[in-house]
């Protein structure tokens, strides 16, 4: 454990970005996520990696597809506005199976919204932005030292499964400066690289763990890269018996892992009579919000999903099925409330709790929503 | 010692964010824990800018204030908007060029010459945070004077060191009126 540091969330980010080995960032600042290029234009050039500020966000996409394509671990980071703007490439990436991380810090409201003020109105979009059926993995943090170590997870979830990975923070947690205590002794994956004869090698032919082994750009291996629906060896194809196998498998692929992609956190859920949900930054004020509660005598716990999807959802439905009273807190209008709806016990009582004025939401007001559930 | 929940608040670039995230950083120089966290317009310059800092001998579960201990306020605009629903035994730090509102009077007033300090004493009016850094500290107690020097150091460009150091020596030594 290193010294007790102050540290702000867009800045772990790049800490851990960094310790994942990432080499290179492509992007277009934006609030409340300049600082995380800011400190990437900083840092890449001191240990060897590249920095671009593109034209635009579409094209930083491209060119953290492209630097990963080069075996480069890549990752660009945004806001809501600029989300919108990655979404066709990152539905590249998804259908070409190549690494990369998306940072979206999220800001309040629809189009340029209210950009310095926190939310989580990107929840829905970070699963379904792109169009068609697609794999992606979410991870939302809730503390600064969180970031680092997510950061570092989503870099290695997406090396091991070979797909965009979105890390989806909020201003909140993005902006916050609090104290933290790193560890450098983390696990770092790196994505597999081919083995035996160049000549016939296919690379998306199908893999015991349903994940390709691509072959880095210049290795010498060949293999075609389109976002059409391709054979094993990349190249596009209206074969219905290939789509169905391609577009099953990039679903499966997910599906497969599940186990080892879910991460939550469960907080004095033992005894608890009621469960607040909450991810990310509304996390903290679930946590304020039970320390007030038990203070009061009543026993209230927290299920806090870490990864965001694929949804950890066998363990919130085994919590439901003995706590009937739950809370779903959320900076927005209610998005994610639906998905715990849809998981949990049909005798359990879901209510929630929202906010899409930029401001948080305050311990209190939780406190008063549980007293009065 | 009890959580510390302070507010600073003033005009976007008189460096109120800075000032909190200096606090923050000398509480950690004195082995506790803080968070910070801040709010501003659009703008660059000029607008309406609010920063937070809570100090606690325990890790922090919400990071935002709920009811000020402790506000500083720079302008009139943050004097008036902020010197209302504070903690009951809440002290406030107003610059001397501002009229007290009646919101404050009820609470433990210090009016003071952060920014005369800095515009004429010190040569910079961009000093003000750091004489706020050090009068505020003078205050509190958060930490040693020395903690707190290494937590302005630390903070500030390289090269304005001297300026800032004399800054903070002004802030910490200046007469409360007590």
């Amino acid at each position: 454990m290193s010294k007790r540091m102050l540290m702000q969330g867009n800045e772990a980010c790049v800490r851990g970005a960094l310790k994942a080995g990432m080499r290179f960032f492509a992007g277009y600042p934006i609030t409340p996520s300049t600082e995380i290029a800011e400190g990437c234009a900083y840092e890449l050039p001191r240990v060897g990696g590249k920095f671009i500020q593109m034209e635009d966000e579409l094209a930083s996409m491209a060119a953290v597809i492209g630097a990963s394509v080069a075996g480069t671990k890549s990752m660009t980071a945004t806001s809501g506005p600029g989300f919108s703007l990655k979404q066709e490439n990152i539905g590249f990436a998804a259908q070409t199976e190549i690494p990369c991380v998306i940072v979206d810090v999220q800001r309040a409201g629809p189009s340029t919204g209210l950009p310095t003020s926190s939310s989580q109105g990107d929840v829905m979009q970070s699963r379904w932005g792109t169009h068609g059926d697609h794999p992606i993995i979410v991870l939302s943090p809730s503390s600064v030292t969180e970031t680092y170590y997510l950061t570092i997870r989503a870099f290695n979830l997406s090396e091991k499964y070979m797909t965009p990975v979105i890390f989806l923070m909020d201003e909140l947690i993005g902006h916050l400066r609090e104290t933290v205590e790193l560890d450098d002794e983390v696990e770092i994956i790196d994505r597999k690289q081919p083995q035996g004869p160049k000549g016939d090698y296919e690379a998306y032919q199908e893999t015991e763990d349903l994940v390709p082994v691509l072959p880095v750009f210049g290795s010498g291996y060949y293999y075609n890269i389109t976002g059409l629906t391709h054979n094993t060896a990349g190249f596009p194809t209206n074969n219905r018996l290939i789509a169905d196998k391609l577009h099953s498998r990039l679903m499966q692929k997910i599906e497969k892992h599940r186990k080892d992609i879910e991460d939550y956190e469960e907080h004095l859920t033992a005894d608890a009579e009621v469960l607040l949900v909450a991810y990310g930054g509304s996390a903290r004020v679930a946590r304020a919000a039970i320390e007030e509660l038990r203070g009061k005598g009543v026993k209230a716990g927290l299920y806090r999903p870490i990864s965001i999807w694929p949804m950890p959802e066998e363990r919130l439905r085994q919590l439901s099925e003995r706590i009937k009273k739950i809370l779903v807190i959320e900076h927005n209008y209610g998005q994610y409330v639906h998905e715990v709806e849809r998981v949990v016990h049909e005798d359990a009582e879901v209510s929630f709790i929202g906010r899409v004025s930029g401001a948080e939401i305050q311990p209190a007001e939780v406190v008063e929503k549980v007293e009065a559930m | 010692m009890e959580k510390l929940e302070l507010r600073l608040a003033g005009s976007g670039g008189q460096g109120v964010i800075l000032a909190s995230i200096i606090l923050a950083e000398a509480a950690i120089n004195a082995d506790r824990y803080a968070c910070q966290s801040q709010s501003y317009g659009p703008e660059a310059r000029g607008g309406a800018c609010k920063a937070e800092t809570i100090i606690s001998d325990q890790q922090i579960s919400y990071p935002k204030i709920i009811v000020p201990g402790f506000l500083m306020a720079l302008t009139q605009k943050a004097a008036d908007k902020y010197a209302i629903n504070l903690r009951d035994d809440a002290i406030v730090v107003l610059d001397s060029r501002i009229e007290v509102p009646e919101s404050a009077r009820r609470y433990r007033i210090y009016q003071l010459p952060i920014l005369d300090t800095a515009e004429y004493e010190i040569g910079k009016s961009l000093t003000a945070n750091i004489v706020a850094v050090g009068v505020i500290n003078r205050i509190l107690h958060i930490c040693s004077e020395e903690q707190l020097r290494e937590a302005v150091i630390k903070r500030i460009p390289r090269g304005s060191e001297e300026l800032n150091l004399k800054a903070l020596a002004a802030g910490l030594n200046m007469d409360l009126g007590e």
